[in-house]
C-alpha cells in the first residue's frame, strides 16, 4: 500500500471517528476491511483473492431512480432516443406479485455471474470475467455480433445503436460495440466504491451494500451469512455475485 | 471435351440468364449499400433493438446457412447411400452449398456492430463458445465440399471421391447441429429451452436445400432449352420433399407440445402460437399452412406434382415457409420477455415484462434477400466457369414438350 | 487436354484468392513498415513543460502502437491502473486547443499529424474521448476522503441494523 493511500485511509478514519462517536470498534474493523483490499497500487493487477459482490436491499430500496441517474452521470450513457435502442446499464424494476399483489421497486444490472453465460458465449473472448469477478466486455475486441445479448438472463447488456461523442475520459464507449454495468472497475481500482451504491448511500436510503464477498470480515459477507439473500434465476446456477435481500 | 465425363459449362444460355444474373447483382449492390448504411448511423436504424438483438439479417442468414448443409444432400444420396439417380447433380449440388453458405455468412457479417474488425473474428477465438466452433464449422465446410468437389472433378482422384462424399455428409450434419445448438444454448431464452432445435434444424435443412436446387436445375433448364431431369428423378424428389417436410412438421409438433406439458412454459407457447400477433401470424399463415400444407397438397396431387410447374411452385412455398419458420424462431424467441421474476408482474423503462414490438426495416430485408442473390449468383458463377451442370438427358427418354415451368424470381 | 484446362482453370481460380486474401491482409494490417520520414508534430505547453514524452522519443515514434495495445489489455482486462503507456495520459499531455472542437484541447492534431503522413487511420477515438480532462473538475466527483468517510458510516449502520 502506498503511503499516501494510507493517509487517505488515516484521515477517512479520524473523520469519521469524530463524526459517529456511538459505534464501536468493530465496526471501523469492518469498515477498514472493505478498503485496505481496494487500495490497490499502481501497476498491480486485479487479485482472485477478491471476489467483488453488491447485496442490495429491496426493503430499503424506495421508487426512486437515484441509482439509475448515478451511473447515468457517472459514465455517461444517456440516450435520447426513448425507445429500446437506448442502452441501459442499470434500470429500476418495479414488481407486484401476482398472488399478494406486494409491490416492490429494485434495481437490475449486470449481475456479474460468478459462471457467466455472456462470457461463454461470446465468440471472440471479448466478454471476459476480471480476476476479482467482475464481468466486463473487453471493448477492443468486441465486433457487435449480440450473442452475449441472447445469452443474459437479465437483459443487462446494451447495444451502442449511434455513434457516441463527448464520452468521458475514464469510461470510452462507442457505436457497434456491446456494453453494461462494469461495476464501475476504473472507480474500484481508484479505491472508490460503484457510482449506484455511493448515490443510494448519500441519499439515506442505504438499500446497497458494495464490498469483498471473499473476505469473512467485510460487511457484505457478515451481511450474506445472516439474512437469506435471493440469487435473480437461481435456477441457472449462475451464481451471480449481486444479490438481493428482503425479496 | 464434355465426352469423357458427362458434363458441360454454362454456355449456351439466352438472354435471360443475363437479366436473371444482373438483376442478383443489383440486389447485391443494393444490399451493400443497405449495409453501409446501418453501419454508418448504427443499427438505430434497424427494427433492432436491446431486446430484439437478433433481427431479419439473422434470419435470412441462418436460413441460408441451414439451407446450405441440406444443399448438399443429393450429393451426399448419391455417393454415402450410391444412388445412381442423384450422381448427376453432386457437383452441382455441392457448389450449390458452398454459395449458400457464402452468401448466409456475407450477410451474418455485415451485420455486426463492427464490420471492420473481422479480422479479429478471426483470428481470436473462444472455445468455448458454440459460436465460435461454428467458425470452424463453416469454413471446414468450405475445405471439406471443395475436396469433395475436386475428387469428383479429377479423374485421378475419383476413386477417393466416396470417402470425401462422407466426410462432407458427417459434416454437415455437425454443421446443421451446430447452427441449431446457437439458439439451443440459450437457456435464458425460453423459446429456446429444448433440446428438438438441433434435429429440427436438420429436417428443416433437408427441405430447404432440396427446394433450392430443384429451384437451379429448373431454371437451368428453362435457361439452356434443355431437359436436366428425367421422369424418375423428379418422382424421387417430390417424395423426398414430402417426406422432409413432414418431419420438419413433426418435430415442430411434437417441440411445441412437449413446451405445453410442461407448465412454465405456458406462457411463451400461447405467445408464439395465439396471442403474439405478428409471430402466431407468421407461424400459422406463413410456415404452417402457405410453407407446409400447400406445397404438400400440391407435391401430393397426382399430376401437378410430377410436373415442372407444381414441383416449381412447391419450391418456392417451402422456402417461402422456411424463412416464416426461421422469423418464428428467431424473432418470437427474443420478442418474448425475459422471465427474471418468476410468479411476479414486472415493469420498468426497459425490458421487463414487455412484448418487444419488432418492424423490421427496409434496410434489413434488403440486406438479408441479398444474401440469397449472392448464392444464387455465386452458383451461376461457378457453373460457368467449370463444368457443374450435367448434359441433358436424351430428349426421347422424357417428354417430349419443352419446359415450361415459369420459374422467374427463383433462382 | 481437358485435364490440363481444367488445371488451369483451378490455378487461376486458385491465384485470383490468393491475392484477395493477400490484398485484405494488406488492407488489415495498415501500412506497415515506416517507410517516410514523418513529420514531428508541434508540442502542447503542457508537453513542453514536461519536456520528455514517456520513453524515448525514437522508441515512441517507433513503437507507440506496441505500447497503447498492450497497455489496454493490462488495463482493460487486468484490471493494471497508472502504467505510463494510458492513452488517457497521451492526450492529455499531447492536446492542443482545436478550432474543431470549440476550442477545447484535443489530441486530433497531434495524433493525426503523421498518421495522415503515414495513410494510417486509428478507431480509438471513435470511443475515447479525444479531448483532454482540463482543470474545471466536475463537482460531481468527490474526494476518495470523503467518499470513504460516508462509505464506512454507512457500513457501521448497517451493522447496527441487522436484525
Ligand atoms: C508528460 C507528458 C507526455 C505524455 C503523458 C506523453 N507524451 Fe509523448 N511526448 C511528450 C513530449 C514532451 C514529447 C517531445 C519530446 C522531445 O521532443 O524530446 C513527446 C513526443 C512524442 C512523440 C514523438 C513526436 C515527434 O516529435 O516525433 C510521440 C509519437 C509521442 N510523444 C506519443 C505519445 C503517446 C502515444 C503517449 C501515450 C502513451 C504519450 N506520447 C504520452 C510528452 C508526453
Ligand atoms: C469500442 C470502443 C473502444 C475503442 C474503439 C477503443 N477503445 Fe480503448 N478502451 C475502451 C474501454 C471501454 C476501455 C476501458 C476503460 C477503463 O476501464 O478504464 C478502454 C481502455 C483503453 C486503455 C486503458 C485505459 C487508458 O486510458 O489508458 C488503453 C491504453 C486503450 N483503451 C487504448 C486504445 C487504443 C490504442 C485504441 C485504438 C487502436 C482503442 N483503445 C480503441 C474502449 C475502446
Ligand atoms: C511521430 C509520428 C506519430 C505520432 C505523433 C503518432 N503516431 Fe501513431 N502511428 C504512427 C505510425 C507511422 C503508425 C503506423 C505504424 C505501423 O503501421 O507500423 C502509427 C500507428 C498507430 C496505431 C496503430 C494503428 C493500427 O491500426 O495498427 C495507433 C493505435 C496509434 N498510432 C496511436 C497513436 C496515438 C493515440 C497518437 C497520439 C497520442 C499517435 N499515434 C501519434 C506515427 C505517429
Amino acid at each position: 500500500m502506498s503511503t499516501s493511500n494510507k493517509q487517505t485511509a488515516d484521515l477517512a478514519r479520524r473523520r469519521f471517528l469524530s463524526g459517529a462517536v456511538a459505534l464501536g470498534s468493530v465496526s471501523i474493523a469492518s469498515g477498514f476491511t472493505l478498503y485496505t483490499a481496494s487500495a490497490r497500487p499502481k501497476g498491480e493487477p486485479a487479485s482472485s483473492k477478491i471476489r467483488w459482490g453488491l447485496l442490495i436491499d429491496t426493503g430499503k430500496c424506495e421508487d426512486c431512480n437515484i441509482c439509475v441517474e448515478a451511473c447515468k452521470t457517472e459514465n455517461g450513457w444517456e440516450g435520447h432516443r426513448g425507445n429500446l435502442t437506448d442502452p441501459q446499464w442499470i434500470r429500476k424494476v418495479g414488481l407486484t406479485d401476482k398472488r399478494t399483489g406486494k409491490k416492490q421497486s429494485l434495481p437490475v444490472m449486470c449481475l456479474h455471474c460468478e459462471y457467466p453465460p455472456c462470457v461463454d458465449v461470446c465468440p471472440v473472448g471479448a466478454s471476459m470475467k476480471r480476476a476479482d469477478g467482475i464481468v466486463l466486455v473487453d471493448r477492443h475486441l468486441c465486433i457487435g455480433c449480440r450473442y452475449c445479448m441472447m445469452a443474459c438472463p437479465y437483459g443487462a447488456r446494451s447495444f451502442v445503436h449511434e455513434k457516441v461523442t463527448n464520452q468521458k475520459p475514464y469510461m470510452p464507449r462507442g457505436q457497434g460495440t456491446v456494453e453494461s454495468c462494469t461495476l464501475c472497475a476504473h472507480r474500484i481500482d481508484d479505491g472508490r466504491i460503484p457510482a449506484c451504491v455511493e448515490a443510494c448511500t448519500k441519499s439515506g436510503r442505504e438499500a446497497m451494500l458494495f464490498g469483498d464477498l471473499n473476505d469473512p470480515q467485510s460487511a457484505i459477507s457478515k451481511r450474506i451469512v445472516q439474512v437469506s439473500t435471493t440469487k435473480l434465476r437461481a435456477d441457472l446456477g449462475l451464481e451471480p455475485n449481486v444479490r438481493y435481500v428482503n425479496f | 471435351m464434355g465426352l469423357r465425363d458427362n458434363y458441360h459449362r454454362l454456355v449456351d444460355h439466352g438472354p435471360f440468364f443475363f437479366a436473371l444474373m444482373l438483376a442478383h447483382a443489383l440486389v447485391i449492390l443494393l444490399g451493400l449499400t443497405a449495409a453501409y448504411y446501418m453501419e454508418h448511423n448504427g443499427h438505430y436504424v434497424t427494427g433492432m433493438n436491446n431486446q430484439v438483438v437478433w433481427g431479419m439479417p439473422h434470419v435470412f442468414a441462418v436460413f441460408l446457412i441451414v439451407a446450405a448443409s441440406g444443399a448438399l444432400n443429393v450429393a451426399s444420396i448419391s455417393s454415402v447411400f450410391n444412388r445412381l439417380a442423384y450422381k448427376r447433380f453432386a457437383r452441382l449440388s455441392a457448389i450449390l452449398a458452398v454459395s449458400l453458405l457464402a452468401g448466409g455468412l456475407f450477410v451474418l457479417l455485415l451485420d455486426l456492430g463492427r464490420v471492420d474488425r473481422l479480422i479479429i473474428a478471426m483470428t481470436s477465438y473462444n472455445f468455448k463458445s458454440i459460436f465460435a466452433w461454428n467458425i470452424y464449422l463453416y469454413t471446414g465446410f468450405f475445405a471439406i465440399v471443395g475436396i469433395y468437389l475436386w475428387t469428383m472433378m479429377e479423374k485421378r482422384m475419383n476413386r477417393y471421391s466416396k470417402y470425401a462424399g462422407y466426410a462432407a455428409f458427417v459434416w454437415r450434419l455437425i454443421l446443421t447441429t451446430g447452427t441449431g445448438s446457437i439458439f439451443g444454448f440459450l437457456a435464458a431464452r425460453e423459446a429456446y429451452d429444448t433440446a428438438l432445435l438441433a434435429p429440427l434444424f436438420i429436417a428443416s435443412s433437408f427441405v430447404y436445400g432440396l427446394a433450392f436446387t430443384v429451384l437451379v436445375l429448373l431454371t437451368m433448364c428453362w435457361t439452356l432449352g434443355i431437359t436436366l431431369m428425367d421422369k424418375e428423378f423428379v418422382q424421387k424428389v417430390r417424395g423426398l420433399l414430402i417426406i422432409f417436410t413432414v418431419t420438419v412438421l413433426y418435430f415442430t409438433t411434437v417441440q411445441h407440445l412437449t413446451n405445453i406439458y410442461a407448465t412454465q412454459h405456458h406462457g411463451v407457447e400461447s405467445y408464439l402460437l395465439l396471442t403474439g400477433g405478428v409471430i402466431p401470424a407468421v407461424f400459422w399463415g406463413v410456415q404452417i399452412v402457405i410453407g407446409s400444407i400447400l406445397p404438400l397438397l400440391i407435391l401430393a396431387h397426382p399430376t401437378l406434382g410430377l410436373t415442372r410447374h407444381g414441383l416449381s411452385l412447391a419450391s418456392v412455398l417451402l422456402l417461402i415457409g422456411g424463412l416464416g419458420q426461421m422469423y418464428v424462431i428467431i424473432i418470437g424467441g427474443q420478442s418474448y420477455p425475459l422471465n427474471i421474476f418468476p410468479g411476479m408482474e414486472a415493469t420498468s423503462s426497459w425490458i421487463d415484462g414487455r412484448f418487444a414490438h419488432y418492424v423490421p426495416s427496409l434496410a434489413e430485408i434488403v440486406l438479408g434477400v441479398s444474401g440469397i442473390s449472392i448464392a444464387m449468383l455465386a452458383t451461376a458463377m461457378a457453373l460457368k466457369v467449370l463444368r457443374f451442370l450435367p448434359n441433358p438427358i436424351e430428349e426421347n427418354n422424357t417428354s417430349k414438350n419443352k419446359p415450361e415451368a415459369k420459374t422467374a424470381g427463383a433462382a | 487436354m481437358t485435364d490440363l484446362r481444367q488445371t488451369k482453370t483451378y490455378a487461376v481460380l486458385t491465384a485470383a484468392l490468393f491475392m484477395m486474401s493477400l490484398l485484405f491482409m494488406a488492407g488489415a494490417a495498415g501500412a506497415g513498415e515506416e517507410r517516410v520520414p514523418l513529420p514531428h508534430p508541434a508540442m502542447s505547453e503542457k508537453a513542453q513543460k514536461a519536456e520528455n514524452c514517456v520513453a524515448p522519443v525514437s522508441e515512441m515514434r517507433r513503437y507507440h502502437m506496441q505500447y497503447l495495445k498492450h497497455q489496454r489489455v493490462e488495463t482493460l482486462r487486468k484490471g493494471v491502473r497508472g502504467n505510463p503507456y494510458s492513452l488517457k495520459s497521451c492526450v492529455n499531455c499531447h492536446a492542443v486547443k482545436d478550432k474543431a472542437a470549440g476550442g477545447a484541447r484535443t489530441a486530433d492534431a497531434f495524433c493525426s499529424s503523421c498518421h495522415k503522413y503515414a495513410a494510417v487511420t486509428i478507431d480509438c477515438f471513435s470511443c475515447h474521448t479525444n479531448k483532454a480532462a482540463d482543470r474545471k473538475k466536475t463537482s460531481a466527483v468527490q474526494s476518495p476522503v470523503s467518499q470513504l468517510a460516508a462509505h464506512l458510516e454507512k457500513a457501521a449502520k448497517d451493522r447496527s441494523l441487522l436484525k
